[in-house]
Order: structure tokens, then C-alpha cells, then sequence
């Protein structure tokens, strides 16, 4: 019994491994497509300079080092956090690539993960230049996060990640019942930009507001992970608990709905 | 031919209907369809059935549209069936076990299972990592299956710089390492060279020798069914025409055998009309259809009656013979 989940171990880890080798591959080969979607995603700089602008102006409740921090550190996380996994699925089902993918004994998911993880990684050095940057430009912003809020924060990002992923994977099924479901992830990411913290640090939303995104898993996705890497005091607890109670009420959705979309494909296509 | 206990493919009343969008043409249909949807059933396979026992290697035949491709997708479990049963290798295939996807494996002319971008070799360590197959040992099966594709450097090219025929054998290469027992082979030469199609073609013939597998196979090209796949199944609107030698097929199909001659000097066409019918006379060349159980009574004839300076016997072309059936509506 011992000796058959080692054997599993070991399989799930070869193959994880040279699916993260062969996709980081890939990613590299498209290298500058990758930095040019980095680029379009300095929206919390945009914000910083806004929000900044009105801080002047005073009473905001965050001075300027506290609101440039907290966006430097939303841009990082927003890095390791896209998911595109609905717009690649879409296009694998109509072009005849989700079938060789259904045809082997590997869930296709996996495939989508190692391709978003390669992803982030193509994109570590170039976050890290912007980084830099940044700190070139803005020095009094720089700061030292300790180790645990380091660590903590990158557990954050990565629940947070996994949970925007089998967020959208939940809304991918879709793609099994219409050829455009990605309408659906546009739809969605307007409560995403304005819920998550992307746009303004939810703590200088009003009171109403604040509580109900707290009730949405948009803010454990950008808000939380943003606040403890900037060094800002976090219900880390609770934040991970609703963390994994929005996973346990979407992994059953998504399980069923992959199972009834099956049950639908038609392999267009192929 | 009767389900059989050793089957490695069975299929018993197989069928599978699609809803499709019943929309008329034009601004006006589109506005109808948009308040008002209509959708019709179309039988893509009716109450197919079949078995194929292990190491046959099976010819699957029909126009486009036949229900070919929608057969092998109920038989790999992509799509599931309306009505029937299906169970390959011991296993249904629209339950997808690790076990059932591990023996088959399914290649489709123009779709690829390659990554574009990364040379063959970097797909086929994907493959062999998700199949299971340890390192040393996939080393082993890519040498051996790149010396009988005659694959060399290409698998260490990207797959974007690949000619088609390159491409088509690195995609079976990949579709191959696991080894499977089950092939299904849907257009495999389609769009390669003559030269390309023949490689493959022997290549498929090796393979189906040296491993034992069961491959049924559907090609647009003749010269693949009648090379390698002594059994044939023809399909037609859905359902089995036909399920037996592909000889037996000619035969029935073409009651007429070709006989080319060669005179010593041009004949008008009267003078043939007591042989059989004349299909072409091109100046001291004539084609004539004879019936086959006349055929050596008529070439003894056509010898001791005329000067003959060379003359052969053959069947029509197999595609011309399928192409007339279908054109013709001749299958009942």
C-alpha cells in the first residue's frame, strides 16, 4: 500500500516536473509577448498616482508611503495571479486540441496549471526589474519585509492564485455548452477590478462596501496578499479560512460541471 | 460479422444523434432563429455493430459525412453514445480509466498532440511521464520508433520548421511511445507526398507485425486501405454497408474485371462488342469491362480472334468503384 502511494508520489512528481520544464520552455519563446502583458498590467501604478493625487489633497486615512507600498505590492500580486486558463481552454475546444488532451491519462487541468505557473515564472525577472525600478524612482517607498510576512505573503498569492484559477476553470465549463463563454470572465471582471483592491486599497471604501467585498473572494485575491506583503496588519486566519470555504463550495461546482461537460463534448474540430 | 468473445473492439447497435441549430439563410432567418430557436436531430451513426479481434488491422471506408470520425470518437470515449454499447480493450471507453487510455491511442491527420513551438523531443518526455514510462526505457522506445520512421535530427527540431510529413511522423512517434494495443487512425497520410504516404504506410505495417496491435484506420487515399487492411468496414449515412474482405468487396462492388490491350492496328469499337463493353479505345489501345465469370472464355477469344500484342487483366481502382457507389446511390 506504502510502497503503491510512493510509486504516485513519484509519478506525480515526474510528471509534474517535466510539465513545469516543458511549458517554462514554451514560455520562453514567447518571452516578449509575456513582458509586453506585464506591462499592461501597471494599473495599480496608475491608481497610485490617482489615489496619490487625492491624498494630497488630504484625508484618506493611508499616507503616501502606506498607499505606494500597498499598490507596488498589488502590481506584484496581480503578476502572480492572472489566470487566463478560460481563454486557452475556449480556443483548445474549438480548435480540436482539448481531444489528444482527453485521450491521455492526465487530467487536462494539470496541463493548464504547469502553463500558468510557467507563466509566472517567465515573468519573475521582469516584475523584479519593474520592481527595482520603482524603488529607483520612489526610494522613501522602499522597505524591508520580514521573513514570515515574505513567506506568508507568498502563500497568500499562491491560495489566492488557486483560487482565481478554479474560479474561472468553474466558469470555463461553460465552453462545453457555448463556443463564446468568455463573455462570462469579461462579465466577472468588473466586480474582480472593483472588489479585489486592484483599483483602491478596500480599506478606504466605505464601511457598507468594504464589508460586503469581504463577503465576495474578490478581495482575497489581490487585497489580502497586497496588505501582508506591504507589512499592513491582516486577519491572516480568517483570510485563509474564506480562502478555503470559497474553494470547498467551487471545487464540488467545478468536479460536477467537468463531468456533465464531458458528457456534452462533441470534440469540435477534430 | 458476429461480436466475438476475443474482441478487442465491440460495438453492438452503436448510435449517436446530434442537436443541431435549424436556421434558415438571410437577415429574416437569423431574426426567426434569434426569437425563435429551432433545433433538429441528425442520426450521425445508426445501429453500427462490429467486432474486431487483436492484431487485425482494419480498413474503415465511407464519403465524408459517412459517420466515420463520429465512430471513432465513441470508440476512443470522446464523445459518448446515444444509443448502443462500445467497449474496447475490456474497458468502456466513455468512462476514460487510466487503464482503457493507456491501451489506445487515436491520431488525426491534421490535429497535433506536438507543442509548436518546442522540438518532438520535448512532447514525447510529456508523453512519457504521464504514461508512466521510465526514463531509460522511453529513451529506448524513441530510438526504436525513430529508426522505423526514419526520424532523425527533426526531433530535436521545433515543430514549426517541420515539413507535413516530418510532423506526421513525429505526431505518431508520440501517439506510439506507450504502445498502445489500440490504434485508431483517422486520415494519417492525409495531405502528405507519395513518398511520405508510403513511408507511413510501411511504417503502420511494421508496426501492426512487430507489436501485435489492432489499428483500424480510415484514409481518403485507397492506396493505404489496400496496402495494409485485408478487412474492411464500409459506412454510409450513418450506417455498416458492409463488413468483410476488402477483396470480397471488389468483387461484389465490381462484377467486371479490366482488360487492357494492345493491338497490332486501330479497330473500331463494333469489333469489340461481342467481348465485353468497351470502356476507351485510344488508337491501338483498348479497355474492355468483362465479366469476371467469363473472363478466361472472352481473353481466349479475344487472342485467338485478334492480333494481340500485349494484353493485362486488372480491377477497376478501388476509389473508382466506392466513388461510383456513392455517386451512384447504389447502396441499399
Amino acid at each position: 500500500m506504502r510502497g503503491g502511494l510512493r510509486q504516485r508520489l513519484d509519478h506525480a512528481r515526474r510528471i509534474a516536473a517535466v510539465l513545469l520544464s516543458s511549458q517554462y520552455a514554451y514560455m520562453l519563446e514567447y518571452r516578449a509577448e509575456i513582458v509586453l502583458w506585464a506591462l499592461s498590467g501597471v494599473l495599480p501604478f496608475i491608481m497610485l498616482g490617482l489615489w496619490s493625487a487625492v491624498d494630497a489633497g488630504g484625508g484618506l486615512g493611508m499616507d503616501s508611503l502606506q498607499l505606494a507600498r500597498y499598490f507596488l505590492s498589488a502590481f506584484v500580486v496581480r503578476q502572480f495571479t492572472i489566470v487566463w486558463v478560460m481563454y486557452t481552454f475556449e480556443e483548445d475546444n474549438l480548435n480540436g486540441r482539448l481531444s489528444p488532451y482527453l485521450l491521455q491519462p492526465l487530467p487536462p487541468v494539470w496541463r493548464y496549471v504547469a502553463a500558468h505557473l510557467s507563466e509566472q515564472a517567465t515573468r519573475l525577472p521582469f516584475v523584479a526589474l519593474l520592481v527595482g525600478l520603482f524603488f529607483l524612482l520612489y526610494p522613501a517607498a522602499f522597505w524591508w519585509p520580514s521573513l514570515p510576512s515574505v513567506l506568508l505573503a507568498v502563500l497568500a498569492t499562491l491560495a489566492a492564485f488557486a483560487l482565481r484559477f478554479l474560479m474561472q476553470f468553474t466558469l470555463t465549463m461553460v465552453c462545453f455548452w457555448s463556443e463564446k463563454a468568455s463573455a462570462l470572465e469579461r462579465l466577472l471582471y468588473l466586480p474582480y477590478l472593483y472588489l479585489s483592491g486592484l483599483v483602491a486599497p478596500l480599506a478606504l471604501y466605505p464601511e457598507g462596501v468594504r464589508a460586503f467585498a469581504f463577503w465576495t473572494p474578490f478581495p482575497y485575491m489581490v487585497d489580502v496578499p497586497a496588505r501582508i506583503l506591504a507589512g499592513e496588519t491582516v486577519p491572516v486566519l480568517q483570510s485563509f479560512a474564506a480562502m478555503a470555504a470559497w474553494a470547498a463550495l467551487l471545487l464540488p461546482i467545478n468536479l460536477l460541471l467537468w463531468r456533465r461537460g464531458l458528457r456534452h463534448y462533441s470534440a469540435m474540430g477534430a | 460479422m458476429a461480436p466475438d468473445r476475443m474482441a478487442i473492439v465491440r460495438a453492438q447497435g452503436l448510435g449517436k444523434t446530434y442537436r443541431v441549430a435549424d436556421k434558415q439563410p438571410g437577415l429574416a432567418g437569423t431574426l426567426r432563429h434569434f426569437v425563435n430557436r429551432r433545433e433538429r436531430l441528425i442520426a450521425a451513426v445508426r445501429d453500427v455493430s462490429f467486432s474486431i479481434e487483436p492484431g487485425e488491422f482494419v480498413g474503415f471506408l465511407g464519403a465524408n459525412g459517412a459517420g466515420k470520425t463520429t465512430t471513432l470518437k465513441m470508440l476512443t470515449g470522446l464523445i459518448h453514445p446515444t444509443s448502443g454499447s462500445v467497449e474496447v480493450a475490456g474497458c468502456q471507453p466513455q468512462h476514460r480509466e487510466a487503464d482503457f487510455l493507456s491501451q489506445i491511442t487515436l491520431v488525426m491527420g491534421q490535429k497535433q498532440q506536438l507543442i509548436w513551438d518546442l522540438p518532438p523531443l520535448d512532447s514525447l518526455r510529456v508523453n512519457a511521464a504521464v504514461y508512466g514510462i521510465p526514463p531509460a526505457e522511453s529513451r529506448r522506445r524513441i530510438a526504436e520508433l525513430a529508426e522505423m520512421l526514419e526520424l532523425g535530427d527533426e526531433l530535436r527540431r521545433p515543430v514549426r520548421k517541420l515539413s507535413l510529413g516530418q510532423r506526421m511522423k513525429a505526431e505518431l512517434l508520440a501517439a506510439l511511445l506507450h504502445r498502445p494495443a489500440v490504434l485508431f487512425l483517422d486520415e494519417p497520410t492525409l495531405g502528405l507526398d507519395v513518398n511520405a504516404q508510403a513511408r507511413v504506410r510501411s511504417f503502420l505495417a511494421d508496426y501492426n507485425r512487430r507489436f501485435g496491435a489492432t489499428v483500424l484506420l480510415t484514409s481518403h487515399y485507397m492506396a493505404d486501405i489496400t496496402a495494409l487492411c485485408p478487412r474492411v468496414l464500409l459506412i454510409h449515412e450513418g450506417r455498416l454497408f458492409y463488413d468483410g474482405s476488402l477483396e470480397t468487396l471488389t468483387q461484389r462492388l465490381a462484377p467486371c474485371r479490366e482488360v487492357r490491350l494492345e493491338l497490332h492496328a486501330p479497330l473500331g469499337a463494333e469489333a469489340f462488342a461481342s467481348y465485353g463493353e468497351v470502356e476507351a479505345i485510344e488508337g491501338r489501345e483498348v479497355r474492355l469491362l468483362i465479366p469476371r465469370e467469363r473472363l478466361t472464355e472472352q481473353v481466349g477469344r479475344l487472342l485467338a480472334d485478334l492480333t494481340v500484342v500485349d494484353l493485362s487483366v486488372s480491377d477497376p481502382p478501388i476509389e473508382d468503384i466506392i466513388g461510383r457507389l456513392f455517386h451512384q446511390g447504389a447502396v441499399a
